[in-house]
C-alpha cells in the first residue's frame, strides 16, 4: 500500500518521528541526583536541578557513553565534538528557565534503522540525529482548585532525542519503527522503553502530499506514550488531513495532542504562537570532545544487536526468519531461548523454538506473566523438549506436563516419573492393547477394511484412551496399520 | 586597637604567627571598625558574632600549633558568593531574603584556610554596573574625596564597590570580588587598592550568583600586591563541580613577588590611546612604562586591532548570558514572590518587583539579541568579534609577556553620588580597558599608581598571558614600589 486513494486521487503519507528516550543511568545528566522512578515527590532533587543560584551543571559521562552506544547501534556517525545549548522558556517545572540540550552540534549524526514489515519486506528508515538533553519536572494541575503542584524528581534526568528522517509512510511503519527502536534500546540497556511510565515518548510529524509533489504542511502530535496510540494517532491524522485537503482546505502547522479515550488528535497550539527558544551555547559547559579511542572502546563493549542476533539464530540454529525475528527482537526472549538450547541434550533447536513461542507463551499469556517471571525455567523447557525427542513422552502428554510445570515450577522428569506419564514403547504391550481394541470393535474393523479409511483415527483414539495417552504415537500408528491391512 | 586595622594582610599573618596579637583581637578591631565605617554602606549583611566565634576557633588552632595557612585573617565577601546559612542577595530585592543552604567553592576555600569573614559586601545588583548605584541596598561610598569637591560623596566604582571601599578604608585585610567586565579592577583603581582578576577557569564559579558565565571570574582585592597574591593562592584551584574550571596546579603566588621583571617584554597597545583618555591618566601610563623599563623590562609597541569592538561585543554577550542566567529568579522556588492569578502573572509580578531597572534593561537587551531574526546580527556577530579580540591577544603574546594599559580612561570616578549620568552608555564606557581581558579570558591586575590633581587614586592595569598571574604579581609589585603610592589617610570615619 504505497498510496492512499482519496476521493480526488491518490495521497502519499509522510511521517517523521522524534523519540524521547530516557537514558538508563543512576544519576541525572548534569547532577548527581538519583533517578529511580516512583520516589516521593521532590526527594531526588539537587540544588543544580532546582536551579539554585550559582549551581553549575557537570556532565555525567556515563550518559554520554549510553548516547554513543545508541548512536552506534543506529549505524550513525558519532561526532567527536558536540555542544550543549540552552533552550530558553519559562515554565514552573523548568527550574533554570532553560533546558540544556544540543542544538546545532548533536553528539550523533546521520544513521539508519531497518524495520521489518508485515509483508516480510525490510525498509530502511533514515536517522537524522540523536542528541542529549535534560528532562523537565512534572506539573500537576488537578491536586488543588487554584494551585499547581510541581515535582522536580524528573527535572534534569537524561534524555536522548532520536529524530528520524521523514521516511515513514503508514501507521504500520510507524509502529514497526517504534517496536524496533524500543527493542534496540532495551537490548543496549540505554533506555528501558517503558512508554507507560513515560521513559519513552514519541512526537509524530504527519503530512500528506500528492505523489511526486513536495512535502505538505505537517502537524506534530506530541508526547504519544504507546506504540498502539502512535498507530491510532497517525490513522486519525491521515483521515483528518485528507478530509481537509480534499475539500480544498489547507493544513495548519501546529502541535496536536492525541486523546486516547476519544481516539482523536486535538490542536494544542499553532505555529503563530510558537515560542522563541533563543538557543545559544551553554557557557557553563565546554564542548563535549570525544576521541576516536573513546568511541572505539564503546564500540568494543557493545552487546550483540537484534539484527545480527537474528541472522545468527537463522544460521546457527537453523531457524526460519519468523522464529529468529521473534526470538531476537526482545532481549529476554533471546536469553531464554539460548539458555534452553544450551542446556538441552537433544539440541532440537526448532522444536525448542516451537515450544517456547507456542505453548510456553500461550501459558504465560494466560497467566498474565512476562517471560522474566516465567515459572518454567529455560532449563526445564529444554528438558521437556528432550523428553519428547527421546520418546519418553508424547507431544500430547508434554502439553499436560507443561501445565503442571507452570503451576509447580517442577522439573518435567520428576513430573513424568511421579505421575507415571512415561510413554509405552514396548511393542508387545502396544500390540496387546491394539488386539483388544480391534476385537472389541469387529464391525468397525470390517467397515475400515471395506474402504472407510477415516476410521483409522477412531482406532487411534480408542487405543490412546486405553493407554491414557501414554502410548508412543508412531509405534501405535505403525502396528495398527499393519494389523488392519493384514 | 585600630592599629590592627592599619596593617597589611601579610603583616597580620606575621603578627598572628608571632602571637603579637590574637585572632580574636584582630577580629574585634575590625568588628568595631565596621561600625565606625557604617556610613560607607559597604556591607549588605554583617556577621560580627559569627566572626568572633570563628576567631576563637582560630586562636585555639594557633595555640595548639595547628594554624591553617590564613588562620585569623579578617576578610569579607562580595555578596555574590553564596554563603551557607548567611543571607546572599546579589544586591537584588528578588534575593533579599535568600539564605543559601550551601557555600561557594571560593569562600569555602577561604574558610578552610582559616579566614574570618565579617559579612557580605555591597555591589551593583547582580554585579551589573560600575558604581554600586544599582544596588537594591543603596550605593556604597568611596572613602576618598576629591580636593575639588570635598563635600561630595563619590562612588567607589563597581560592581565590587563595597569590596573596594571597605579595603581602602582599612575595614578588612582583604576581600573577594568578582569581575565580569572590570568589576574587580575598576573599583580597585577608584579606591586606590590592588585588584586581580585571574584567568578564566582559575577560580571556581560554583556558588557565585551568575551574571555572564563565560566572563565571570572571582578574584582577590587588597591593599598591596603581596596581600592579593596571598589571597589568590587560597581562592584558586580546580573544582570538579565547575566544568569550566581548569585543572592546573596553583603556584605560591606570593613567593615570586620580588622576582623582578628583568628581560620581560611589556606591550603597549596603541589602540588604548582612546579619545576621552584623561591627560593625567595618560601621563601615569607613560610613567608606568618608565618604571618597568628602569627595572629591566623592554617596552614594545603592539597593536590589538579589534579593541574598538570590545565594548559593544561585551554589551551584547554579557546581557545575552545574563538574560538566560536570571530566568531562574521567577518567584517559584526561592526568593521573593509576588502572587498572580496565573503562572505568567506570577512571573511578571515577581520579576517586575524583584529586579531593578539596570537588571531589567540588560535582560531586555539580552533577550533581544538572542531572539529569532536578531541572533545572527547581534549575538553571532559578537561571538565572532570575541574570537577576533582573543586572537589579537594571542598574536600580541607571541611578542610580549604582558600588556600595560590604564585601568580606566578617566582620573578616578569623578561622579558624585546623586549626579550620575542618566544615559547608561556613558557609564558603560568606564569598562573600555577592562572588558577585553574578560572577552579573552586573560588575567589582569590593577595597581594604584598615583593621585590625580584632584587627589583621587589612579590605577594601571597589567594584562597577562593565560595563567600568567605570577608575571602580573611580579610586574605589579615593581609598579607598586616605583609609584610609591600614598594610600588613603587612616581616619576613624570617612
Amino acid at each position: 500500500m504505497k498510496y492512499i486513494e482519496g476521493k480526488t486521487g491518490p495521497w502519499e503519507v509522510v511521517i517523521g518521528l522524534e523519540v524521547h528516550a530516557q537514558i538508563i543511568s543512576k544519576a541525572k545528566l548534569f547532577s548527581g541526583a538519583d533517578t529511580s522512578f516512583g520516589a516521593e515527590p521532590n526527594t531526588q532533587v539537587s540544588f543544580v536541578d532546582a536551579g539554585f543560584p550559582g549551581m553549575l551543571p557537570v556532565i555525567n559521562t556515563f550518559c554520554v557513553t549510553q548516547a554513543i552506544k545508541t548512536g552506534l547501534a543506529l549505524n550513525a556517525k558519532i561526532n567527536e565534538r558536540s555542544v550543549f545549548a540552552r533552550k530558553n522558556y519559562f515554565y514552573a517545572d523548568l527550574p533554570s528557565g532553560y533546558q540544556i540540550s544540543q542544538f546545532e552540534h548533536p553528539i550523533v549524526g546521520l544513521g539508519y534503522l531497518d524495520i521489518e514489515l508485515e509483508n516480510g519486506e525490510t525498509k530502511r528508515i533514515g536517522i537524522t540525529r540523536l542528541h542529549m538533553e535534560q528532562d523537565a519536572g512534572k506539573s500537576f494541575h488537578d491536586q488543588h482548585p487554584t494551585k499547581s503542584y510541581i515535582d522536580l524528581n524528573r527535572a534534569g534526568v537524561a534524555l536522548m532525542e532520536i529524530v528520524s528522517e521523514p521516511d515513514l509512510r503508514s501507521s504500520e511503519e510507524v509502529m514497526a519503527y517504534l517496536k524496533k527502536l524500543r527493542a534496540l534500546l532495551r537490548c543496549l540497556e540505554t533506555c528501558d522503553g517503558n512508554m507507560e511510565e513515560g521513559s519513552m515518548r514519541a512526537d509524530v510529524n504527519v503530512s500528506l502530499r500528492r505523489p511526486g509533489e513536495p512535502f505538505g504542511t505537517r502537524a506534530e502530535i506530541k508526547n504519544v506514550n504507546s506504540i498502539r496510540f502512535a498507530g491510532q494517532a497517525v490513522e486519525y491524522e491521515i483521515a483528518r488531513q485528507m478530509e481537509i485537503l480534499e475539500e480544498g482546505g489547507t493544513i495548519v502547522q501546529e502541535t496536536r495532542l492525541f486523546d486516547s479515550a476519544k481516539n482523536e488528535t486535538r490542536s494544542m497550539r499553532s505555529k503563530e504562537h510558537a515560542q522563541d527558544y533563543r538557543y545559544f551555547t551553554d557557557p557553563d559547559l565546554p564542548p563535549l570532545i570525544l576521541t576516536k579511542e573513546e568511541i572505539e572502546a564503546v564500540k568494543a563493549s557493545m552487546p550483540e544487536l537484534p539484527d545480527s542476533k537474528k541472522a545468527r539464530f537463522m544460521s546457527e540454529y537453523g531457524l526460519p526468519s519468523y522464529d529468529a525475528e521473534l526470538l531476537s527482537g526482545e532481549k529476554e526472549n533471546a536469553l531464554f531461548y539460548e539458555s534452553a538450547v544450551k542446556s538441552s541434550t537433544s539440541k532440537s533447536t526448532k522444536l525448542i523454538s516451537n515450544w517456547m513461542l507456542g505453548e510456553l507463551f500461550a501459558v504465560l499469556n494466560k497467566m498474565n506473566l512476562a517471560l522474566k517471571d516465567s515459572p518454567i525455567s529455560a532449563e526445564n523447557l529444554a528438558k521437556l523438549v528432550d523428553l519428547i525427542t527421546t520418546d519418553v513422552i508424547s507431544g500430547k502428554i508434554a502439553k499436560d506436563v507443561l501445565l503442571i510445570m507452570a503451576e509447580t515450577s517442577d522439573d518435567p522428569e520428576k513430573i513424568v516419573e511421579e505421575k507415571g506419564l512415561k510413554q509405552v514403547t514396548d511393542t508387545g504391550a502396544i500390540e496387546k492393547i491394539i488386539d483388544e481394541v480391534l476385537s472389541a470393535n469387529p464391525d468397525k474393523v470390517t467397515e475400515y477394511r471395506s474402504g472407510k479409511d477415516k476410521l483409522f483415527g477412531f482406532f487411534i483414539g480408542q487405543i490412546m484412551k486405553v493407554m491414557s495417552g501414554k502410548g508412543n504415537p508412531g509405534m501405535i500408528n505403525d502396528i495398527l496399520k499393519k494389523k488392519l491391512d493384514a | 586597637m585600630t592599629d590592627l586595622c592599619k596593617i597589611t594582610l601579610a603583616k597580620a599573618l606575621e603578627g598572628l604567627k608571632a602571637k603579637e596579637f590574637s585572632a580574636t583581637e584582630l577580629t574585634k578591631a575590625h568588628v568595631s571598625r565596621m561600625e565606625d565605617l557604617s556610613n560607607l554602606n559597604a556591607f549588605i549583611t554583617t556577621t560580627p558574632e559569627l566572626a568572633l566565634q570563628e576567631a576563637q576557633k582560630s586562636d585555639e588552632r594557633i595555640q595548639k600549633g595547628e594554624a591553617l595557612p590564613l588562620d585569623g585573617i579578617v576578610i569579607a565577601n562580595k555578596d555574590l558568593f553564596c554563603t551557607q546559612n548567611v543571607r546572599t542577595t546579589a544586591a537584588s530585592k528578588i534575593l533579599e531574603n535568600f539564605i543559601p543552604p550551601y557555600e561557594s567553592t571560593v569562600t569555602q576555600k577561604l574558610k578552610d584556610a582559616g579566614t574570618i569573614s565579617l559579612g557580605k559586601l555591597n555591589l551593583d545588583e547582580f554585579a551589573m554596573g560600575s558604581s554600586t548605584l544599582t544596588s537594591h541596598f543603596g550605593s556604597s561610598v568611596n572613602p576618598w574625596r576629591s580636593k575639588k569637591f570635598p563635600d561630595k560623596k563619590l562612588f567607589p566604582g563597581g560592581s565590587s564597590g563595597g569590596s573596594s571601599a571597605i579595603v581602602a578604608a582599612y575595614g578588612a585585610l582583604g576581600v573577594t570580588g568578582t569581575d565580569t567586565g572590570g568589576s574587580i579592577r575598576q573599583p580597585a583603581s577608584f579606591c586606590g587598592i590592588v585588584g586581580l582578576k585571574p584567568t578564566y577557569g582559575r577560580c571556581s564559579r560554583r556558588g557565585i550568583v551568575a551574571f555572564a558565565s563565560s566572563l565571570d571570574q572571582a578574584g582577590p582585592m587588597a591593599r598591596t600586591v603581596e596581600d592579593t597574591a596571598i589571597l589568590l593562592k587560597v581562592m584558586a584551584g580546580f573544582d570538579p563541580n565547575d566544568a569550566t574550571s581548569v585543572n592546573m596546579p596553583v603556584p605560591d603566588y606570593a613567593s615570586v613577588l620580588k622576582d623582578g621583571i628583568k628581560g620581560k617584554k611589556i606591550g603597549i597597545p596603541k589602540e588604548y590611546l582612546v579619545e576621552g583618555l584623561d591627560a593625567e591618566m595618560d601621563d601615569f601610563w607613560k610613567k608606568g612604562m618608565k618604571w618597568l623599563e628602569e627595572n629591566g623590562a623592554e617596552i614594545i609597541n603592539i597593536s590589538l586591532p579589534h579593541t574598538k569592538y570590545a565594548l559593544p561585543t561585551y554589551y551584547i554577550l554579557a546581557p545575552a548570558e545574563a538574560s538566560s542566567n536570571l530566568s531562574r529568579y521567577d518567584g517559584v522556588r526561592y526568593g521573593s514572590r509576588v502572587e498572580g492569578s496565573s503562572l505568567d502573572e506570577l512571573y511578571e509580578n515577581s520579576r517586575s518587583a524583584g529586579f531593578g531597572s539596570e537588571v531589567k534593561r540588560r535582560i531586555l537587551i539580552g533577550t533581544y539579541v538572542l531572539s529569532a531574526g536578531y541572533y545572527d546580527a547581534y549575538y553571532l556577530k559578537a561571538q565572532k568579534l570575541r574570537s577576533l579580540i582573543s586572537q589579537d591577544f594571542t598574536k600580541a603574546f607571541e611578542k610580549v609577556d604582558m600588556i600595560l594599559t590604564p585601568t580606566t580612561p578617566t582620573a578616578a570616578f569623578a561622579i558624585a553620588i546623586g549626579e550620575e549620568p542618566k544615559d547608561p552608555v556613558s557609564m558603560y564606557l568606564n569598562d573600555i580597558f577592562t572588558v577585553t581581558t574578560n572577552l579573552a579570558g586573560l588575567p589582569g591586575i590593577s595597581v594604584p599608581c598615583g593621585l590625580s590633581n584632584d587627589g583621587l587614586p589612579l590605577g594601571l592595569q597589567l594584562i597577562g598571558k593565560p595563567f600568567g598571574e605570577e608575571d602580573l604579581i611580579r610586574a605589579g609589585y615593581v609598579i607598586e614600589q616605583a609609584a610609591g603610592f600614598t594610600p588613603l589617610e587612616f581616619k576613624e570615619k570617612y
